[in-house]
């Protein structure tokens, strides 16, 4: 038999929103949650048609109130903590997030160099024929 | 249920001295489950990296500005961050064993999680046949892709919740059926994680900046 510390079945003890015994959260925390998460909307479709604020800065204004509010969900309805016990639950989560952002910044990243380079269009017609 | 006991006997038995220790059936599958949800995200995440790099292709057809209704995208938000506050009141009738009140809030998670996916086929029809489908442009294939995998992955969702809750009627409080409606919170919440991405990036920036 392998070192029983290795079998992943060890590997955690707690999964998002189910702690010992079944524990998903509260009413408090789903009310919580709900309510948060309904005014990080609000305020998102409130600001996005300003004509008063420049374009950088309500955009910029979008993805903070978009990142609070997914943190607000993995914290009141996924339940994902900073517990001892969650420790596996947290490193694949920060893993995961580490691909998203080199797909996504890599993807625009790269793809914006790819257009700044591009031979103009009507130049690249004149070649073919 | 015979088959949990057969896989905690069999855990229990490779390390006796751990046996009050070791995570339960449960703990396992909704581990796997999450992981799995983690690498869901990441086939987002390319979607949500395809539809930004091609936002500005349009091959002179429509753009977002002219396109997207931020009233019917905030209508669709209400429905789905609603239906996943009453997923999270289900489980914790779940929870207390309170029959009546699983079903009415796995009842009322369906009936939103229908009237979002409604509003999103009436959008997508209605833009078919503005001449705005899927292949007038890059842009407009990535915002259908993007959008409709979202939509793929509700309507599964509700199949599966239906399958659900015929088995809840019939089976009460088992722990199978425990771990089921655990791993359906789960896949609800991230694809209202998913859904809060879609309105910002899609259709608040995508529709007013």
């Amino acid at each position: 038999m392998t070192n029983p510390l290795h079998d992943p079945r060890r590997a955690n003890r707690s999964t998002p929103s189910l702690q010992a015994h079944g524990h998903h959260g509260s009413w408090l925390g789903y009310v919580i949650g709900y309510g948060v998460a309904i005014l990080l909307t609000v305020a998102a479709f409130a600001i996005a048609p300003s004509k008063h604020m420049a374009p950088f800065s309500i955009e910029a204004a979008l993805v903070v109130l978009a990142i609070a509010q997914m943190i607000v969900h993995l914290i009141f309805f996924l339940h994902i903590n900073t517990a001892p016990e969650q420790k596996t639950n947290v490193m694949a989560f920060g893993a995961t997030m580490l691909i998203i952002a080199i797909v996504v910044i890599g993807s625009l990243w790269i793809m914006s160099h790819l257009a700044a380079n591009m031979a103009p269009m009507d130049h690249l017609m004149n070649m073919q024929r | 249920m015979e088959e949990d006991i057969s896989v905690d006997a069999a855990i229990a038995g490779s390390y006796p001295e751990e046996s009050e220790a070791l995570p339960t059936r449960q703990h396992v599958t909704g581990f796997g489950f999450y992981v799995y949800l983690l690498s869901d995200g990441i086939l987002f995440a390319a979607l949500f990296a395809a539809f930004a790099v091609l936002r500005g292709a349009t091959d002179g057809g429509p753009d977002g500005h002219a396109l997207f209704s931020a009233r019917n995208a905030f209508i669709e938000t209400a429905c789905l961050l609603t239906s996943s506050f009453t997923c999270g009141i289900a489980m914790l009738a779940c929870d207390r064993r309170n029959r009546f009140m699983t079903l009415v809030g796995f009842l009322i998670t369906a009936v939103l999680g229908v009237m979002f996916l409604t509003l999103e086929i009436r959008e997508f029809s209605d833009l078919v046949a503005r001449g705005a489908g899927p292949d007038r442009s890059a842009f407009l294939s990535s915002f259908f892709t993007l959008v409709s995998t979202h939509g793929i992955h509700v309507t599964c969702g509700l199949l599966w919740l239906a399958v659900l809750l015929v088995q809840f009627l019939g089976r009460g409080f088992t722990p199978a059926m425990m771990r089921r409606f655990l791993c359906f919170s789960l896949f609800w919440h991230v694809l209202d994680v998913v859904w809060i991405g879609i309105f910002t990036f899609v259709y608040l920036i995508g529709g007013y900046l």
